[in-house]
């Protein structure tokens, strides 16, 4: 198999802002792009570590973001306090199911598969796994592409609570989970643009090389 | 995954790749012949002459490598102007409103973010008012300072950081999400009480699909060209 050609086994690295490619000085040192004059890293820096952190800080805010409540209501039939998931209830049982379901899909689901995603790409990148690997390129880019919609019930709670505020009669309030799920969004984001996406092909030439000295060798 | 276009890239000869990649080709904002790098995954390829319209994927990930969409500057100015004007109107008019009992309650998007910082939900309504309002309105006003730079054919010094403040923005931007939560919010609202669509609803709507637009026009290859003018047949 012909080793894939990379800016990395050129010593060159190409620029993240505008695409141009610069020469790796030989012994390294700090390059700035010749045309913009950003610092240029031909992986970016610390990726894997901080990916780690991002989504292990994210997974511990995703058990209060469910367990406690995003939503208080309280009108002249009592107080009634929502989670996450008995306000996808709420719209099943009231026959909205199709909106349930986004909603389910994008609060519920969304954060726990990508988190999952993210560790799959963390451990086989640390793996230095050469398997499907274009599979794990799309699911990177699905991660990043899907992310934000998971801010969907934020904005739900922000509106009822801004409209309902009828005293006496029925007020919104939002709950503690708003700022749990808020974090749980905007970490899962930071952790998938901490990833560096090119860690994913470099173990393609990390085995083509050994392959190559076996041969010589 | 898409790969409509007919765009296709070939990976580079170990030949081409000794070649310097030159800043001020004269082959104008399509890249044709000169060699890249893939930004997903590193793989070193010549960019291939695009007609208009046509898109380049990596041949080894299929990351989007370059586009050449007809009068990109012209047409992504005239639609980020468009936009500003759209934003204006969803900041300054009602977005949803109800009516309960005769008492009728309507919201702008300001004033949504502003009761969530009363409840004490002050970290909250600092992400929505970031992410809804700033955020967007900081991204389309230096991506029109960048447009105008180009067709100026000046470039200032901070062109490079704006771009970068552009590109780090634009994933933390999500109108389009708020809209979406609206209409959930509505569809529970509806059992209790009729609801009003504002002004800023509609704003907000037309907004999202005058942005698609605009990303679908925008030529981000075109920004770094060494002369200004974006107009290529
Ligand atoms: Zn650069
Ligand atoms: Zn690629």
């Amino acid at each position: 198999m012909r080793p894939a050609v990379t800016a990395l086994s050129l010593g060159l690295l190409s620029c993240h802002v505008c695409g141009q490619l610069a020469r790796q000085p030989i012994g390294g040192g700090a390059v700035r792009c010749p045309r913009c004059n950003v610092p240029l890293h031909s992986r970016r820096p610390r990726s894997v570590s901080t990916t780690w952190a991002l989504t292990l800080a994210s997974m511990l805010l995703y058990l209060p973001a469910n367990l406690l409540p995003i939503m208080e209501t309280s009108s002249f039939l009592g107080s009634q306090q929502d989670t996450i998931l008995s306000g996808v209830l709420f719209l099943w049982r009231s026959g909205s199911w199709p909106l349930a379901a986004v909603v389910f899909f994008a609060s519920v689901m969304v954060p726990l598969l990508k988190v999952i995603a993210l560790l799959h790409l963390l451990l086989s990148v640390q793996r230095r796994s050469s398997h499907r690997m274009l599979q794990r390129a799309r699911l990177y880019r699905l991660v990043e592409f899907v992310g934000r919609w998971s801010m969907l019930d934020i904005y739900v709670i922000v509106i009822l609570a801004a409209l309902v505020r009828f005293q006496g009669l029925a007020t919104v309030q939002a709950g503690p989970a708003a700022l749990a799920f808020g974090g749980v969004v905007v970490l899962t984001m930071l952790a998938a643009m901490s990833f560096d996406p090119r860690l994913i092909w470099d173990a393609a030439s990390a085995r083509v090389a050994e392959g190559e000295e076996g041969e010589h060798g | 995954m898409a790969n409509a276009n007919g765009g296709k890239a070939w990976a580079a000869d170990e030949q081409e790749a000794g070649r310097e990649a030159r800043s001020d080709d004269p082959h104008g904002p399509s890249w044709g012949g000169r060699l890249i790098a893939c930004h997903e995954c590193d793989l070193l390829q010549t960019a291939p002459e695009l007609d208009l319209h046509q898109s380049a994927r990596c041949v080894r990930c299929e990351a989007l490598l370059l586009r050449n969409p007809v009068d990109s500057l012209e047409r992504t100015l005239a639609l980020a102007a468009a936009a500003a004007l759209l934003y204006v109107l969803a900041n300054f008019n009602p977005l949803v409103g109800i009516e309960m009992q005769g008492i009728r309650v309507e919201v702008t998007l300001f004033g949504a973010v502003q009761a969530l910082w009363g409840d004490g939900m002050q970290a909250v309504a600092g992400l929505v008012f970031a992410t809804v309002i700033l955020f967007p309105v900081l991204e389309l006003t230096m991506l029109m300072a960048l447009l105008i730079q180009v067709r100026l054919g000046r470039r200032g010094r901070a062109f490079p950081l704006l771009f970068r403040l552009v590109r780090s923005l634009r994933p933390w931007g999500m109108i389009e999400v708020l809209l979406l939560g609206m209409l959930v919010s509505l569809v529970k609202l509806s059992h209790l009480s009729s609801v009003i669509l504002g002004v800023a609803f509609w704003a907000i709507a037309a907004l999202i699909i005058v942005l698609a637009a605009a990303a679908q026009s925008f030529n981000p290859a075109l920004l770094w060209e060494a002369r200004g003018t974006g107009a290529r047949a």
